[in-house]
Parts: C-alpha cells; structure tokens; sequence
C-alpha cells in the first residue's frame, strides 16, 4: 500500500482516475497547479486506487493525502 | 500629465511602479486581491482598493472590477506592469475608451504583436529576419506532421497566443511532434483562450536574445541596448545579463537596427521589447516575438543605461519627451539580473509558505527589486517570483563577484528558494566562461 501525498500548497487542476481503477507505475493520477506550474502526481507503483481524497477544483495543503495506492 | 495612475498588478512589479510614480510626484494608486491585502505594495501606494478573492480570474485579471476601481479612486492613467492584462489589446482599449491613459503601446500594436504568427508575418515583410516557421495556424496534428516536414526538424512548437513558456515543446521527429502539437493545442485553450499552435524550425544551441527599445511621442523608435536571457529552465528566464557575452559589436549593431525598424513598422509607442535567438557561431539572429509591455528584466538595462525605464513609459504615455538624450546613452559597465523564485533548487518545483525571515543584500552595485517582505505569506496563486537581485559593475567579471556576495548574504526563511541555484550558476565553468545557451540549466541538472 503506498500513500501518495501532496509536497505543496497548490490546487487540484484535473483527477484522471477514480476509486477502483488500476493503474501502472507511472501513471498520472492527478495534475495540481501551483504558481502557474502544472505538477502531475504519478503512480509510483502498479496498483489498485482504494483511496482517491481530492476533488477538481479543491485546494491541498503540503502533506495531505492525495490517493491510496493498494 | 495626469495626476494618478492606478498600477493593475502585485508584488515587485507593482511596487516598482509605485515608487517611480510617486517621485514624479504622481498619486500611486494599488488594486489588490484578498491574497495580497498585507503586501509592500498595498502599504506604500497612497491609495489601495481590494479588487477581489486571490483568484487571478477574480481580482487582477477581472477588467470589470479593475476598470471599477479606476474609476473609485479617480485615476487617470493606468499602468499594467508585466503579465496578467498588460498584452490584453481589449483590456486597452477599455482604458481609453473609459476616458484614461493606457500606459502603453496602442491597442492595435498589442493586437498585432500579441499573435505570434499574425507577428513573424509582419517582421519577415519589413526585412527582419525570421526562422522558417508556420504563416497560418496549425488546427490539426495532421497538418502539423505536413508542416513539420515542410520546416524541417527540430521544431519549436508553441501557442499562436502564448508567453511565459507555458505549452513550449521542442519535437525532433514525428513521434514527439505528436504529443508535443496535443500538449500545446490544450494549454493553448486553456491558458490563453486560443487553441492556436506555430512551429518554427528549433536552433539547437542558441542564445535567447533581446533588444529594449522605447518608441517615443514624436514617433522615432530608439534601441537601448540587448539582454541575454539564455538561462533558462522549462522554458522560462530565471537570469539575465547585458551585455551579452555572445554578441559581437557588428551584430549588436544589426539586431538595434532591425528592433527598432521592427516597432516602426507598427507605430510603437512606449516600452516594448524584440526576442530574438542568436546563433553564436554564425553571429546570426532570427525574431521570435515582441513584448508589448516593460519586461521583467527591465533593471538590468536601467543599470548600465542610468535611464529609469518607467518614467519614460510614463512621459510618452502623457505626450511628453523623455528624460534623456537617446543619441547620448551609452551602456556602461555590465549588469545581471538574478530571480529568486519560491522553489526548490533542483528541481525548480514551487514552494510557496510563509517567509519568517527576510534580509536583502546592499552594497555597491546592488539593487534589489522586491515584492515580499519578513511575515508575508506567499501563496500558490500567482507566479513564484519573490525578488530580482541585479547587480552592476564596472565589468562582466566584477559584476559576477558583486553578484556572487549578493547571492551569499540574502537570507530567506520559510518557503523553499532557488539562491543556492545561483550559487552553482555564478560557480558554473560555462556561464562563468561567458560561451553558454538555452541548454545550460538542463546540462547543470543532467
């Protein structure tokens, strides 16, 4: 089980999986925007999303759990 | 001239303006987000009035509430800074229509300069060089491979309506134009509300090099001098120099030439500034784009020319003359301009937090441009740019010592900044050596 969580302050611009979906090592599973930066979050391992925490459009705080990766 | 003018921006840039309108004697008028309730900025104006949430979309790019404000606080001018709507041609118009004076170029000039195509097109026909490129929009990945071939790889590919970098890719075949022509089609419409996209033949191992010129009241278009801004990290400036150590005397020469025949031809009015890339072994030079607007790199030119660039903007914006010779002005010495970011420093990610400690280098030589302070929060909303260190000397090799001291004793606590990248670039054999491109940070990180 790997916790992917957020390294800063930024607001989540686009999720592009959901609870359930399986993802490859690798895979994007969401894009924030900070400082008019996009930063894709990646899958850093194969695996089953059990936990999916944020929303478009929501604001994440440097530590916050983004996904659960099982 | 007009007795107030309300600066549409935040931070450095807006702080910058303030301080130059208020030693003509100008009332400074600040506009501000939720965000930025608490900056230097909003403190040192005379008057500053809350445009909105910290939402870009909200507050300083919202024209309605701007123009509002404007009108509130009884400005007459209004002067746009850099980013945001300072190239925004309706936003201009706007502004004069509502009976005030723009700060800059005509909104015609903007509308032609501001499409990068509808741009090289008019450049290629006064005589300024362009690389081959495309002359209409690209709508499809198609067309984009035909086009491509035509041009010859690597290409540059880039929105019609871009800046700032944001969907730049280089492709070198056809399976990396591919995604590179998606990725710039998408950013295109979402950051610039045009999905348009241009390629132009890449110059591998160029120079990214630019000419600031001033198109004054009488009409005549005077170039003060190039920037060097081939440091450079996803496609961004993170420092900059003049003059360039890349430039000979003759090719100077030619590239003053050529920018200021370049704003001629759209009747240029103000600051503005002519991109162009330098092949160094060639001594050639192709256009890229022109800024309509100051540029952020604007005191590094101010240093060696001793001209204060903003009160230029504002004497044209008012019909007046400027404040100087432009026969008589001669760049003395050189200068850099160093932008500390809030990220980190090796993979230049953003980090924005509070800064519980804030102390800013002096000495002889040094200027520091500054939008935060000890206590300021800096937010994930705009850009990361927290100060420009520039410095000056006699030469380039005082001014990388100057600058390596600055680098040494600013001291900033709380967010993540790139000073100890400075460190590295100023102790780098390539940038030291004065011989390097728009590679130089990718090579520093490879």
């Amino acid at each position: 089980m790997a916790e992917i969580r957020a390294e800063m302050v930024a607001n989540v611009w686009k999720v592009l999986v959901a609870e359930g979906d399986d993802v490859s090592d690798g895979d994007t599973l969401v894009i924030l925007e900070s400082m008019k930066m996009e930063i894709p979050i990646l899958a850093e391992d194969a695996g089953t999303v059990g936990q999916l925490k944020v929303a478009e459009g929501d604001v994440v705080q440097e530590g916050d759990l983004i996904a659960v990766i099982e | 001239m007009f007795e107030s003018v309300l600066i549409a921006n935040r931070g450095e840039i807006a702080r910058r303006v303030i301080r130059t309108a208020q030693r003509m004697g100008l009332r400074a008028i600040a506009v501000y987000s939720e965000a930025d309730a608490k900056a230097p900025y909003v403190r040192e104006a005379d008057d500053a009035l809350l445009l909105g949430p910290a939402s870009p979309a909200e507050s300083y790019l919202d024209m309605d509430r701007v123009l509002e404000a404007a009108a509130t606080a009884g400005a007459g001018a209004v002067h746009p800074g850099y980013g945001f709507l300072a190239e925004n041609s309706e936003f201009a118009r706007r502004v004069v229509d509502a009976g005030l004076v723009w700060v800059g170029p005509a909104p015609s000039a903007i509308e032609r300069m501001g499409d990068k195509i509808n741009a090289r097109n008019l450049m290629a026909d006064v005589g300024v060089p362009v690389s081959p490129g495309s002359r209409e929009p690209i709508v499809s990945v198609e067309a984009a491979v035909a086009e491509a071939r035509r041009i010859g790889y690597p290409v540059m590919v880039k929105a019609a309506a871009g800046g700032g970098g944001i969907g730049m890719a280089v492709a070198r075949d056809e399976v990396t134009l591919r995604p590179a022509f998606e990725g710039a089609r998408s950013r295109a419409a979402r950051f610039f509300g045009d999905s348009g996209v241009l390629l132009e033949r890449y110059i591998e191992g160029a120079r990214h090099v630019e000419v600031q010129i001033l198109g004054l009241a009488d009409g005549r278009v005077v170039a003060l001098g190039e920037r060097d801004c081939s440091v450079q990290r996803r496609h961004q400036k993170v420092a900059e120099e003049t003059p360039s150590p890349g430039v000979s005397p003759g090719l100077r020469a030619r590239m003053l030439d050529a920018a200021a025949r370049a704003g001629e031809a759209i009747e240029y009015r103000g600051a503005g500034t002519v991109e162009c890339l330098v092949a160094p072994a060639e001594q050639d030079f192709v256009f890229i784009e022109m800024n309509t607007r100051l540029q952020v790199e604007h005191p590094i030119t101010e240093l060696v020319t001793g001209i204060d660039l903003v009160e230029q903007q504002l004497l044209i914006a008012s019909g007046e003359e400027i404040s100087f010779d432009p026969t008589a002005a001669p760049p003395r010495g050189h200068a850099l301009e160093l932008r500390i970011y809030a990220e980190d420093p090796r993979r230049f990610l953003p980090s924005p937090g509070e800064i519980t400690a804030w102390r800013e280098p002096s000495g002889d030589g040094v200027r520091v441009d500054a939008g935060y302070d000890a206590g300021d929060m800096v937010t994930p909303y705009y850009d990361p740019l927290l100060a420009k260190l520039c410095v000056h000397g006699e030469d380039r090799v005082e001014a990388l010592e100057r600058a390596r001291a600055a680098v040494a004793s600013f001291r900033i606590e709380g967010p993540k900044t790139n000073l100890p990248f400075f460190d590295e670039l100023l102790g780098d054999a390539e940038f030291v050596g004065g011989d390097y491109d728009t590679g130089l940070v990718d090579r520093m990180r490879g």
